[in-house]
């Protein structure tokens, strides 16, 4: 057990180390960071000064060293834009995304999980149709147009939700359901997947055949194992929903990470996207190392591997 | 597979590769949704390739006089608008139908990219084991941990948006499904007799991979393919849509959305009909790959 947890710290601290690299590597992609950084009308003089001055001159590794000592303490550098500290920029906004990703997982799963249930229980009845026909649309939906539409239905026609911003649980619902949706339709169909497969087992049977009535058998005995997929899958698609965020958050002008990453990427300001880019996948690893710790309470089969 | 039967002459005096892959394709569309997302799909791509003659307008010309008529209006020269104009008074059907073209084309090249990536990566990992397997996983880690579309609109917008660094970016950063389906049926494959046959005769390592294991993983790699086309093309819109795609005049379905969105007050046609187009194609690929799991290997999870 303690192995296991040992293990699964050090991998992702092996992560969040290639995390770490990546982001500093965006820097590289056009060969020159000065140039990357600079305004396109900077003179050659100021971009040679500009250079030395952030020490783009010293060998690579020794800039990454420097980058990932900074990165440690929440020094990403100043934005260029804002002339605030880019980590500060990222992490007043951080609140506000949680709560969207928060919100929008609890929409997916008190949705999924019942539907997912009551389609395995009652297969191939009417309800079973719907929610299976809902999940098919809700996987191929892009969620920028769900967004758009739900824009054009519950704020311009009926005018009955707010379109943008943030505020009371009016600002959640749109952006919530829209981020939500493509989550929803996964863990519905893994649920009922998960569901059907353990509802055909023997000790099922045995259940039934002791005489236990049919909402027992369901909610206790057959939920309790066909969770544990449920379980990994939230601590993934969580990152969906961080990923997601990017989009909805632009859609809905939510004052989030997603939106600001999008401006900074907009008005150049690099060391706001990779603090944005590093914060969104940290915050990723950690949820996923959680769940895993939470999952080796959940299935006992882990630990001993 | 290997174990045909070449001795037994069929019926109809045909080959039997070429029956087997009839039958497959038989028990394919008798699946009544993946032949609907079959036919969903090949009517897309005949679309985006008979464009010209399917409108008779041209996608990028303006006619500010005809700006935002709604759906079924006709011009001034009583050409019939069947989906109506947008803000630059340019046809939308006719937009629609030739913005499947770089979603297709973007679709089509990163999911070649990603796959020949995964395929390499998952043959790798899964025939050699130990440390080969231990880096190539742990790069698949880091490459999970990022928020896909932040990583590709932040790489696009250092290196600038254009039709090959896209497909790059999107086919260069999706290859980790290909290789975990991939590394997993070489795990049971490398067991089999008739691949410890093929190295007990002396086969070089590259000869056993290609000629004995590649075509047998080929399957799930297969299906993922066909769902992964559907997913980039969603991302491929997705980074049109926040002006990072391939870029106008050039009609995507994304950049559509992004100008409908301006105009939602009072066009909603504007951003309703691309939005339709991506999902009508985006559901026939899923469902035709859904169907293709299914018949090729119904306990394959993917």
């Amino acid at each position: 057990m303690k192995v296991y947890l040992v293990r699964r710290f050090l991998q992702s601290l092996l992560v969040l180390l290639g995390v770490s690299f990546v982001v500093f590597g965006i820097l590289y992609l056009t060969g020159d960071p000065a140039l990357v950084l600079m305004p396109p009308d900077a003179t050659i003089e100021d971009i040679a000064k500009f250079r030395e001055q952030m020490g783009f001159n010293d060998p690579f590794l020794v800039q990454y060293g420097r980058f990932l000592s900074g990165a440690l303490r929440g020094d990403f550098g100043q934005s260029v834009r804002h002339g605030e500290p880019a980590f500060a920029l990222v992490m007043e906004r951080m609140p506000a995304t949680l709560e969207l990703s928060g919100a929008a997982l609890v929409v997916a799963l008190s949705l999924a999980i019942p539907a997912g249930i009551i389609s395995a229980v009652r297969r191939n009845s009417l309800m079973d149709y719907v929610s299976t026909v809902i999940a098919l649309l809700g996987q191929s939906m892009p969620t920028f147009w769900l967004g758009i539409m739900l824009i054009l239905l519950f704020s311009v026609q009926l005018n009955v939700l707010p379109s943008s911003g943030r505020g009371g649980w009016q600002h959640m619902l749109l952006p919530a359901v829209t981020l939500g949706l493509f989550t929803t339709a996964r863990i519905t169909r893994l649920t009922r997947s998960g569901m059907l497969e353990v509802l055909n087992q023997d000790y099922i049977r045995t259940a039934r055949a002791k005489g236990v009535s049919n909402p027992p058998v369901v909610w206790k005995h057959a939920l309790k194992n066909a969770a544990i997929p449920i379980v990994t899958i939230v601590g993934i698609e969580l990152g969906t929903l961080l990923g997601g965020s990017v989009i909805t958050e632009t859609i809905f002008a939510w004052p989030g990470v997603g939106r600001l990453s999008v401006q900074a990427i907009y008005n150049r300001d690099y060391p706001v996207v990779q603090a944005a880019v590093f914060m969104l996948s940290a915050t990723f690893v950690l949820v996923n190392l959680v769940v895993d710790v939470l999952y080796t309470y959940l299935d006992p089969r882990i630990r001993l591997r | 597979m290997s174990t045909a039967l070449p001795a037994i002459a069929t019926a109809g005096g045909q080959s039997p590769p070429r029956r087997e892959w009839l039958v497959f394709l038989g028990r394919l569309t008798r699946r009544r949704t993946a032949l609907f997302g079959l036919i969903v799909v090949a009517v897309v791509i005949l679309t985006s390739v008979a464009a010209p003659w399917l409108t008779p307008f041209d996608p990028v010309e303006q006619d500010i006089g005809e700006r935002l008529k709604s759906p079924g209006a006709r011009d001034a020269a009583a050409r019939l608008h069947p989906l109506g104009t947008d803000h630059l008074g340019r046809d939308l059907l006719a937009r629609v139908i030739y913005g499947a073209r770089p979603a297709l084309l973007v679709g089509f090249a990163a999911v070649v990219i990603s796959g020949v990536l995964g395929m390499a990566a998952g043959l790798l990992g899964g025939y050699f084991g130990g440390w080969v397997d231990d880096v190539l996983m742990r790069l698949a880690d880091v490459q999970l941990a990022f928020p896909f579309i932040l990583l590709a609109i932040a790489v696009i917008g250092v290196l600038g948006p254009s039709l090959t660094t896209i497909i790059v970016v999107i086919g260069v950063s999706s290859w980790v499904v290909y290789a975990r389906v991939v590394r997993a049926a070489v795990f049971s494959l490398r067991e089999r007799e008739f691949v410890q046959a093929a190295q007990a005769l002396g086969s070089r390592d590259g000869r056993v991979l290609l000629r004995h294991i590649l075509p047998n993983a080929l399957t799930p790699w297969l299906v993922v393919a066909t769902l992964d086309m559907a997913r980039v093309i969603v991302i491929e819109s997705a980074l049109s849509f926040l002006g990072l795609g391939v870029q106008p005049p050039t009609p995507t379905w994304g950049g559509m959305l992004a100008d409908g969105r301006v105009y939602i007050s009072t066009a909603w046609w504007l951003a309703t009909f691309p939005g339709l187009a991506i999902l009508v194609t985006v559901l026939g690929i899923n469902l035709f790959g859904d169907g293709l799991r299914d018949t090729l290997d119904p306990r394959l999870k993917v």
